[in-house]
């Protein structure tokens, strides 16, 4: 039996008469990445929004590894070792990668300078971010260069090394290969892998059905504000996923193997 | 690893020191006088002011904002300071404080406007100029302050370097522009104001608290326009209820000369200071060649659209 880092179970979000989530479970397992996928309004958002802290659930509890815990905001769930990336490049342009990697949490010097002055080890953090960003075989010359300097796929690289630098738990990525062209996309892919390979979970939120099969180990799927199955995408076609997401077929009627609940 | 070309700081942070070296040459074949140590050490005295204010602006266009308000912010400090210093013959030391309390109040209600309210920084800003005019102009009842106690205008006076008088208030000025660099430079808090204008959305995601980066950006501004007001106060010898009409824009100018993008998180501090040095060149060189002071004002106002289209122009040209 694999271990659970992270699940949900009967979470209910409703804004005024809509039903965002109607009851979704959810569940990560470690060494994973986990795919989420669902139309428009299916409930992925707000499922990825109850985990990250971003929104309160009103009903249903969350686990993270076999502890409950009710998030009140994006920094709790980020203290608890919960890590977001977003689509949109979320990085500072006119600022180094390494103050980038480090934005928000910056080291200090030791002693007096870092202590009354607040001096920034800068040092320091152009060492870990050089490490860092070797580690994932993030290939870029200097980190001292501007993040505007650098293309799509390569910023994307920045924001997915500082999640995986800071996360303890699990790393969230909200279509982090949408804004990316192909060579990218698959760029960001590769990083995907190895962030896993490393030994944290990844939920990857993603409207990209190939790019979804070349990474996932599961697909959660997320119909109607619920779960509609977890799939295997070894056993299950591209089309059939689609089927489900869609409701024009359902899971009882997969062919067998396919459900990886 | 990196070559000399990487190295070398962009010609965005070199541009307006080349500009000011070009402009000191220009002056110096026009007129004989200007290239001498009394003539820089005026120079420096003249543009104190606008300097001060122009740490204060930096800070605030660091953000993506823009502060119209500081002219006549500085104004009211400084009406404030003397008539408290004057009327009440309270001790300098602390009619001061009430004066930098003054315009670092009004600081705090731009900043508690643009965070809370979420107004836009150029009207709240340009409602607070309106603001501090009429509350300087009915404290002062349009009334020039004078007979300020000497320690009030200590930093007007002047110490001589080899046969040149400097003021200590020049002095004060560029050990305020220094600190404030190694703060920007050095600092987490420093960083974060960068953060902040070059994409407040990203920033507030790694969790850091942006309200408070703005807030505090604001009222150390209003800071610094009531030091600027000390000053003011120091070189004319009087608080006048007037002041800060010519320095509310100089110090836009200044910082935009200085190079520092309108749009927020790009630029040096160091700049505005050489901006500010450049509007102090051009009054000063184009008063000795006796050009009148509707040209330099025109001047200046070509000077600002160039820079501002440098900026553009530099920032299409990244991508």
């Amino acid at each position: 039996m694999t271990t659970v880092v992270m699940s949900a179970k009967g979470l209910v979000k409703r804004y005024g008469q809509v039903v965002a989530l109607d009851g979704t479970d959810f569940e990560l397992r470690a060494g994973e990445i986990l795919a989420v996928i669902g139309d428009n309004g299916a409930g992925k958002s707000s499922l990825i929004k109850a985990l990250s802290g971003a929104t309160i659930p009103d009903e249903g509890e969350i686990q993270l590894d076999g502890k409950v815990v009710h998030f009140k905001g994006p920094m709790e769930a980020r203290r608890a070792g919960i890590e977001t990336v977003y689509q949109d490049l979320a990085v500072a342009p006119a600022m180094s990668i390494a103050e980038n990697l480090f934005l928000g949490r910056e080291i200090r010097r030791p002693g007096f300078l870092g202590r009354i002055l607040h001096m920034l080890d800068k040092k320091k953090m152009l060492e870990e971010s050089i490490a860092h960003m070797r580690d994932l075989k993030i290939g870029i010359r200097s980190m001292t260069q501007a993040v505007e300097t650098l293309s799509g796929g390569q910023r994307q690289g920045v924001a997915v090394a500082r999640a995986a630098a800071f996360a303890q738990h699990v790393v969230i990525m909200d279509e982090p290969t949408a804004a990316l062209g192909v060579k990218e996309g698959n760029m960001v892919l590769e990083l995907i892998r190895r962030v896993r390979d490393r030994g944290l979970p990844v939920v990857l939120i993603s409207h990209n059905m190939p790019h979804v099969f070349e990474v996932a180990d599961r697909i959660h799927v997320a119909r109607l504000g619920k779960r509609a199955t977890v799939l295997n995408p070894k056993k299950v076609s591209m089309s059939d996923t689609v089927a489900v997401m869609t409701g024009a077929l359902r899971p009882e009627d997969l062919p067998a193997g396919s459900v990886a609940l | 690893m990196s070559t000399w070309k990487e190295r070398l700081p962009p010609l965005g942070t070199l541009g307006p020191f080349l500009a000011l070296l070009a402009a000191c040459a220009f002056f110096a074949t026009q007129t004989d006088r200007f290239l001498t140590g009394g003539n820089l050490s005026l120079v420096l005295q003249q543009v104190m002011v606008v300097g001060v204010i122009a740490i204060g602006q930096t800070l605030v266009i660091l953000t993506a904002g823009i502060d119209l308000s500081c002219g006549m912010v500085m104004a009211l400090g400084s009406i404030v300071m003397t008539k408290f210093a004057v009327d009440f013959g309270m001790p300098t030391f602390f009619a001061v404080a009430c004066g930098i309390g003054v315009t670092a109040l009004f600081g705090l209600i731009n900043g508690l406007l643009v965070t809370r309210v979420r107004l836009p920084p150029f009207i709240v800003t340009l409602g607070t100029l309106n603001i501090a005019f009429a509350c300087t102009q009915l404290y002062s009842h349009s009334q020039t302050v004078t007979d300020l106690p000497p320690a009030m205008t200590w930093l007007g006076s002047t110490f001589l370097i080899g046969q040149t008088d400097v003021a200590y208030g020049a002095l004060l000025m560029l050990a305020l522009f220094f600190l404030t660099w190694w703060a920007l430079r050095e600092t987490a808090a420093g960083r974060h104001v960068y953060a902040v204008g070059n994409n407040p959305e990203a920033t507030r995601l790694t969790g850091i608290a942006t309200h408070r980066v703005l807030l505090g950006v604001y009222v150390i501004a209003g800071a610094f326009y009531g030091v600027a007001a000390l000053l003011s106060a120091a070189r004319t010898g009087v608080g006048d209820p007037n002041a800060g009409q010519t320095e509310n824009l100089d110090a836009i100018t200044a910082v935009v000369l200085g190079g520092t993008s309108l749009f927020g998180g790009r630029g040096v501090i160091l700049g505005s200071l050489v901006g500010a040095l450049i509007v102090g060149v051009f009054r000063n060189g184009l008063t000795l060649m006796g050009v009148s002071s509707v040209y330099q004002i025109l001047i200046t106002g070509i000077l600002v659209i160039l820079a501002v289209a440098a900026d553009q122009l530099s920032r299409k040209g990244g991508r």
